[in-house]
């Protein structure tokens, strides 16, 4: 086990190594020069010139890529251009209100996701199921932010049951996480439909009917845990899929988190915060998926990791 | 940086009379209360030398203060950390004398010495300030912004409190530069104490101090007691919640849970929101020191032409383009926006007629038309705008294809000799840092920005031009300045004889707010240089 971890751990930090390298490169092949950003639009040439040699710009990329590196192993991951600020700075007091918003999303779309799943695969082929799946696929290809949108207006504009965008406490937390959750429930529902039917088909349910038991009973001994082995997996992975739609969500409920931030950060070129978030993402994607491989063998005694 | 909005001229800011908060002049309002303003983004930076947006350009204002100030609400320089100055016959030396006793808000008291430091700070390449240039004409420019030195000898301070500063020439922006905010004061052992991050430790002596500031949520202003113009500010706190979106933040407004979306009223909602009886007198509006242009380069075939150029100035149907924003901006003919000092009230331009742009085109040996690229930023609703030139180019032949790029990228295209054949300015355009005519054109139309890198995206240089932009700028006698605004006319007027920009209108700015809040006159709401709004005289009616 202890391998198997630090070989996991290696490979993370190889994987960082790379979504650095292509980052970099992909952020430096663009025409956009930061320097004259920086200098502002009265600067002269010759300013405009000593900025970029004074952040290095004027350096061949594989020396500014070392340069990052050298500092990224310090601990530092470099100032950002127009905030005026270190990205470590711009980025961690930012995380908390992003995990907050990861777990309520999850909380949100295990719980709708997996009821849903459930109840459209009990009554498979009935009107509900199809009502419930046609829901899931709006749900799977809404965009996050019109969906929030949505959610905002008729929740907290119309309704009035929730604040208007905001953060800070719990009755915050609702409509993000469900804005989020959502997308995420669609995804589970489909899975946890065809796990529950796939469950139904197999030869220890049928034998469970046949000895008796209850029909709640089957559900609960038999029937959702198994059908909830594929479904851990997925959540490990969950981390990478919201933070796509953490962008979006955090613009429209004015939420503190990561995803405010690279916004502003990708509207503005501000590579280094550009840089910073991905690679703390990209940690954070790796850390999930193991995590959700360490859990898989409690769950499921026929894992067995290498 | 770009967005950098200045606004309004006198007449504009008078013609927006709203009979709403008609105060009794002579009754002062009362201190206290509280307002919230929110921006969707983040304030980059309170640091006076550094910060160049929209957003904290004002806030710092609030934060900090210059040897001279504007009159709130107008484009009037008057004296503010100087109690008086005079300027030498000859236009080179300025002296001022300082009030006495007025403190920062470490509670130490502002010298001489600290004015000199803050401007040499600005100009100091290490400062990496946007606005190092604005000091040019100061002597020793060059060796401090060249890092030779870190003293500008061209300011001395004989006592405590007189600062005396020698030009190297005459300039008659040089009141402008003494009250922008890279001049403003700061106390040099906060600076050193803080270090790169002194934008975030602001200190100043301005009307607030910074009370707090939580990264990426709010920043929390509060009334500075010590503050030396007595009676001011009106409110005791601004929080300015960060983060939110424009839309939603309408909608808190109408709920009255804040009183300033800073980001106006959304292209989306406009025509709601102006349409609405109940918000009527909660909207502010007033024209601002921005024109909207198309660059055409004349580096590139074939808008060597002037023919060609000219027949694009009158093939855009620009009344079209002004009426598909909503009618927030108004059509332009000049480079210089009507409210500011110089624009020519009775110059016509050229005027929309298709037929008279194909006969030129036919003159130019083009009446089968060409193919071009047009570059535009890609932001709602400047693609849009691209589109309606798009489609009047084509009229008269002229096959444009859009090059919609983020800002940054078409920044880059226009500062190449031969990078973008058009660009579409919207978003990027020009607006004034003060109120003066030279704002529009050095950067811009003058030979010096013609340069790799350079703002000058058409390439246009007019040697000639430029020696009377030069002798425009060196009449500094106050006597002389109508003079000196005329000229600026007929140099706009004779650039555009050359027609390297089509433009096309001039922007509306819009301020919509709480019942709760009010100014003296609406026009602190856009305020001229504070931009938009001036929040050391807003008061809070439920304090009165």
């Amino acid at each position: 086990m202890p391998a198997y971890i630090l070989r996991r751990l290696i490979q993370a930090l190889l994987i960082l190594l790379g979504v650095s390298i292509i980052t970099f490169a992909l952020l430096y092949l663009l025409p956009a020069d930061p320097a004259r950003q920086v200098a502002g639009r009265t600067a002269s040439v010759e300013q405009v010139q000593r900025v970029r040699e004074q952040l290095g710009l004027n350096l061949p990329i594989w020396q500014q890529y070392g340069r990052y590196l050298w500092h990224l192993l310090q601990g530092d991951l470099g100032r950002s251009y127009l905030q005026r600020s270190q990205v470590v700075d711009l980025v961690f007091p930012r995380l908390p209100a992003t995990a907050l918003l990861m777990v309520g999303s999850i909380f949100f779309e295990l719980i709708l996701g997996l009821t849903f799943g459930l109840i459209a695969a009990l009554r498979r082929n009935s009107t509900l199921d199809q009502a419930i799946m046609a829901m899931t696929f709006v749900f799977v290809s809404m965009p996050a932010f019109l969906l929030g949108l949505l959610l905002l207006y008729f929740f907290a504009v119309y309704l009035g049951w929730f604040p208007i965008g905001g953060y800070g406490e719990f009755k915050h937390l609702i409509l993000p996480s469900l804005s989020l959750g959502l997308l995420g429930a669609g995804w589970y529902a489909q899975q946890m439909r065809s796990s529950v039917i796939e469950v139904l088909r197999q030869d220890y349910v049928r034998t469970a009917r046949a000895k008796g038991l209850s029909r709640a009973r089957i559900l609960v001994l038999h029937i959702v845990p198994n059908a909830l082995l594929p479904i851990i997996a997925m959540i490990g992975l969950d981390i990478g899929y919201f933070m796509g739609g953490a962008v979006l969500v955090e613009a429209v409920y004015g939420w503190p988190g990561i995803g405010q931030l690279t916004w502003q950060a990708i509207q503005q070129l501000d590579i280094p915060i550009i840089m910073g978030v991905m690679l703390v993402v990209a940690f954070a994607v790796a850390m999930g998926s193991l995590l959700a491989d360490l859990i898989a063998p409690f769950v499921d005694p026929r894992i067995k990791l290498r | 940086m770009k967005r950098l909005m200045m606004s309004v001229s006198l007449a504009a800011m008078l013609a927006v009379g709203i009979a709403a908060f008609q105060t009794a002049k002579a009754d002062e309002p009362k201190q206290g209360g509280e307002m919230t303003v929110t921006f969707h983004d983040d304030i980059p930076t309170l640091d006076p030398a550094i910060g160049y947006d929209w957003k904290n350009w004002s806030m710092i204002k609030s934060l900090f203060d210059g040897l001279l100030d504007y009159k709130p609400g107008t484009t009037e320089i008057v004296p503010d950390l100087a109690e008086s100055y005079t300027i030498s016959p000859d236009g080179i030396t300025y002296t001022f004398k300082l009030r006495h006793g007025v403190k920062f808000q470490n509670g130490r008291e502002l010298k001489a010495a600290d004015i000199k430091y803050s401007i040499e700070r600005a100009v100091n390449p290490k400062t990496q300030s946007p606005g190092a240039s604005y000091f040019g004409s100061i002597k020793g420019y060059d060796d401090v912004a060249g890092g030779k030195a870190t003293e500008l000898s061209g300011i001395t301070t004989p006592d405590d409190y007189t600062v005396v500063v020698q030009l190297s020439h005459p300039d008659a922006t040089m009141l402008h530069v003494f009250a922008i905010n890279f001049a403003y004061a700061v106390p040099k052992e906060e600076v050193e104490k803080y270090g790169a991050d002194f934008g975030h430790h602001p200190v100043g002596t301005g009307a607030f101090k910074l009370a707090e500031w939580t990264s990426g949520q709010k920043i929390v202003f509060a009334r500075n007691k010590d503050y030396y113009h007595a009676g001011l500010p009106y409110l005791d706190k601004i929080t300015f919640e960060l983060g939110q979106d424009p839309v939603v933040a309408l909608t808190r407004m109408q709920k009255g849970e804040i009183d300033i979306p800073g980001d106006g009223i959304p292209p989306a909602k406009f025509v709601e929101v102006t349409h609405d009886a109940s918000l009527k007198d909660l909207i502010i509006s007033a024209d601002q020191l921005q024109t909207g242009y198309v660059t055409m380069n004349v580096n590139i075939k074939p808008f060597d032409n002037v023919l060609v150029r000219q027949a694009v100035n009158m093939a855009i149907n620009k009344a079209r383009i002004v009426k598909l924003i909503n009618g927030r901006a108004t059509v332009a003919n000049q480079p210089l926006p009507p409210a500011m000092p110089g624009y020519e009230k009775d110059y016509q331009g050229y005027k929309y007629d298709v037929a008279k742009a194909k006969e030129l085109m036919k003159q130019a040996g083009l009446a089968d038309g060409f193919e071009t690229d047009l570059y535009v930023m890609n932001t709602d609703p400047q693609p849009k705008i691209a589109q309606a030139i798009q489609a009047d180019l084509k009229a008269i032949g002229i096959k444009a294809n859009i090059k919609s790029l983020d800002q940054s990228l078409v920044i880059a295209a226009g500062g190449k000799k031969d990078g973008a054949p058009m660009i579409w300015s919207g978003g990027m355009a020009w607006i004034a840092d003060f109120p003066d005519a030279s704002n529009f054109y050095t950067a811009i139309l003058g030979c010096g920005g013609a340069v790799d890198g350079g703002w000058n995206w058409a390439w246009y240089c007019n040697k000639a031009l430029d020696d009377r932009a030069d002798k425009a700028n060196a009449i500094t006698d106050p006597a002389k300045q109508a003079e000196r605004n005329a000229e600026w006319g007929k140099i706009f007027e004779d650039v555009m004889k050359d027609a390297p920009w089509a433009p096309i209108f001039n922007e509306k700015a819009y301020v919509i707010h709480s019942k709760r809040i009010a100014g003296k006159d609406n026009s602190v709401f856009i305020d001229p240089i504070h931009i938009p709004v001036n929040y050391d005289v807003l008061f809070a009616k439920d304090a009165q």
